[in-house]
């Protein structure tokens, strides 16, 4: 018993590492950045209001034992695709918004299961098979947006086709539903502009996924990523419990984008979705997050100190170094350099628990002989 | 009736050994040539076209090999040697070599550089057994974009590599004109109308192949496929399977380097920045389009598999486009190679995870 707790300290003392760190990167770039406060709070307010559904989507996998979901980018083609309709459409404002998180839910469902049955059948490797699958899904995107749409599917107004009448244009407009949701009840505090309603509909999906956690799937889900074994002999379906775990965090992501997109007021039709993943990941992996263990919590902090490091790197870069490209580039190197770092502590804590566990098995048969 | 179902079921175990993907691969690049001529392309320097695409990329593609046979799985993780390639082939111009000696001198300054990239990597696989591929993705694009700043940083100053108003801080591309562009493809070059053979590069592959085919069957290297199929009887029989991992990595990361600066004499550029971000999966898909596994690769495979995806990427942009005047190739080439690898992980691979 004393050894386990002995452990735990560590553990802890390891898992946030990667926070303090960052608090540290944040601490020294931002006096040097030389960006005031009141900007700064702004633009991290914004920021969070973005990306933290994106982010919360990539829980429920955890919970299940999937790793890091990379698949989530499957959710955001879906979540563009819906807002490229109701762009055709011309459903402006609120209404539009919700009619595309609506369109939005089949065509993850769909994807979800799609991305769940290929996991399944790649236990043991599901993140870099998640992350092909969202390259693979990527190219079936650009078949549908870039040759399908206008051709085959009807697409009315010319002005999101391009001009040789069939495939979408680089940029989408959405000036209509433009920061509509963050607007929607406007409250500036000592010039703070803090967008309301969306964090209401951040705060109803945390409660969801509390209340989530509690219900029998969530508990199943918990079981299977435990060890699939065990809870599969405890009578629990464990390909259909790990299939629900990716299309619920499939369907999360595409809703996520939705309200991604509101604010950002525009579509990059080909690249919006394609850096998402990895930002979001690295930002929930800053907040402490590890690849089997992950919290609300997480989230906020992760958004907070990701993208304060993000707004303030280019800044600081260019003071320290006399060139803008250096800090651009040196927080796409901190993005793919806190996911290598968590993934490698990953896997050697799962090889330390590995062998703490024989160690006791040989233990346990000795003190029997 | 029997011998029609014999056949039938021989036919049946030849397309499973083959693969159902490969075959529609296969099947598609024959197509695509057949319908060459209909559609007006010229045939000739389309395959001159595949013939050199392939020469630039077999290295590459032949970098997969050691690691799949010891049991790292794919080498997700190629643009750590590209890297290395990157720095040989800027470090020969810095330092005034031209010609071919360019060439040699850049394999010279990337070799030590690839055996330490490869050793610190090998290191690291060793200590994450099991979780190889994800964290080699992770560990090639951290290294791509740490060297994106080194490339700015570091005290470079040859006049055509440098951006022209700072003086300071590498071009995205540079150009190897006067350099060693077509050293190995100009070598015993055959022209026979309009079809181009560079006989040099294939015979620069076919030495890297043949060498690699030999060490796979010396002592080290039947050690190593032991490695990789078994690694608990490895350790019963005596081999030192870390080490032996080690070697592989860094062997593949040295391919990997070597590669890169075929690919350039080939290509003519060094591309620097984010170019090497990519460039694994080709290669990856590549391999696996030629009949390799997540744990078994051959030498074929890579001939064959380079070949196969080299001569999708060249056909489907002439031929797609004269035939339906739309051009899908992007798109295609993204389907068919991420799909090879969708594939080949969800196969069931005994003993390796």
């Amino acid at each position: 018993m004393k050894t386990t707790k002995k452990f735990d300290l560590r553990s802890t003392l390891r898992s946030s590492s990667v926070p303090l760190l960052f608090i540290l990167i944040c601490a020294v770039c931002i006096p040097i950045s030389g960006l005031s406060p009141s900007y700064l709070i702004n633009e991290i307010t914004t920021r969070m209001g973005r990306n933290a559904f994106l982010i919360l989507s990539l829980l429920i996998p955890i919970m299940a034992g999937m790793g890091l979901n990379f698949g989530m980018t499957l959710g955001a083609m879906a979540g563009e695709i819906a807002l490229i309709f109701t762009a055709d459409w011309q459903i402006i404002g609120i209404p539009g918004m919700i009619l595309a998180m609506i369109l939005s839910v089949p065509i993850s469902v769909v994807l979800g299961l799609f991305c769940g049955k290929i996991l399944n059948m790649a236990k043991g490797r599901e993140m870099i098979t998640s992350y092909i699958i969202s390259y693979f899904i990527n190219g079936v995107y650009q078949l549908v947006v870039l040759y399908l749409m206008g051709s085959v599917i009807p697409i009315k107004h010319s002005t999101i086709k391009l001009p040789r009448g069939y495939g979408i244009r680089n940029t989408v407009s959405l000036l209509s539903m433009r920061q509509k949701l963050d607007n929607l009840i406007p409250l500036t505090i000592a010039g703070v502009k803090i967008p309301v309603a969306t964090f209401l509909v951040i705060l109803l999906l945390c409660l969801v996924i509390v209340w989530f956690r509690r219900t029998k799937l969530g508990q199943d889900m918990r079981a299977v990523g435990q060890d699939m074994e065990v809870a599969r002999d405890a009578g629990i379906n464990v390909e259909r419990t790990r299939i629900l775990s990716i299309v619920i965090s499939t369907v999360l992501a595409g809703i996520g984008m939705v309200i991604y997109l509101q604010n950002m007021g525009n579509i990059a039709t080909y690249s919006s979705h394609s850096q998402i993943g990895m930002f979001c990941i690295a930002a929930l992996l800053v907040g402490g997050a590890s690849v089997d263990k992950a919290s609300i919590g997480n989230v906020f902090l992760g958004v907070i100190l990701f993208h304060t490091m993000f707004i303030v790197a280019p800044k600081a870069g260019a003071y320290i170094t006399g060139d803008s490209m250096i800090g651009e580039y040196f927080r796409v190197f901190v993005s793919y350099a806190v996911i290598t770092v968590a993934l490698i502590m990953y896997e050697t804590n799962k090889r330390r628990a590995k062998a703490d566990q024989g160690a006791q098995l040989a233990k346990a048969q000795e003190e029997e002989a | 009736m029997e011998k029609a179902e014999k056949k039938n079921s021989r036919l049946k175990a030849m397309v499973q050994s083959f693969g159902l993907p490969r075959l529609i691969i296969t099947a598609f690049l024959i197509l695509l040539l057949a319908l060459a001529p209909v559609v007006g392309a010229d045939l000739p320097s389309q395959i001159s076209n595949i013939i050199a695409r392939f020469s630039w990329n077999g290295v590459l593609v032949l970098a997969m090999v050691p690691m799949v046979h010891s049991g790292c799985g794919l080498n997700f993780g190629l643009p750590l040697g590209i890297i290395s390639g990157l720095l040989g082939a800027t470090m020969s111009i810095q330092f005034g070599f031209t010609g071919a000696l360019s060439f040699v001198m850049a394999i010279l300054f990337a070799t030590p550089l690839a055996f330490i990239f490869g050793g610190g990597y090998g290191w690291l696989l060793n200590k994450i057994k099991g979780g190889e591929m994800m964290i080699a993705t992770y560990v090639g694009f951290s290294s791509v974009s740490l060297m994106c700043m080194m490339w700015l940083i570091l005290p470079y100053s040859k006049p055509n590599m440098v951006w022209g108003l700072a003086g300071k801080g590498l071009r995205t591309t540079i150009s190897l004109e006067g350099y060693y562009r077509g050293v190995l493809a100009n070598f015993l070059e055959i022209r026979i109308g309009k079809l181009v053979i560079p006989t040099g590069t294939l015979l620069f592959f076919a030495l890297l192949a043949f060498l690699m085919w030999a060490f796979l069957h010396t002592k080290t290297g039947t050690a190593m496929t032991a490695v990789g199929s078994n690694p608990t009887f490895a350790k019963a029989a005596g081999i030192n399977v870390n080490k032996i991992r080690m070697l592989s990595v860094i062997m593949s990361t040295w391919l990997a380097a070597v590669g890169i600066l075929v690919y350039e004499q080939g290509f003519g550029f060094i591309q620097l920045y984010m170019a090497p971000f990519y460039m694994a999966l080709p290669a990856v898909s590549a391999i696996l389009i030629g009949g390799a596994t997540v744990n078994k690769a051959s030498i074929t495979n890579v001939i064959i598999g380079t070949i196969l995806f080299q001569g999708i990427v060249t056909m489907t942009p002439t031929t797609m486009n004269s035939l339906i005047h739309m051009d899908m190739s992007e798109v295609i080439r993204i389907i068919a190679s991420n799909g090879m690898i969708l594939y080949a992980l969800t196969r069931k691979t005994e003993g390796a995870k």
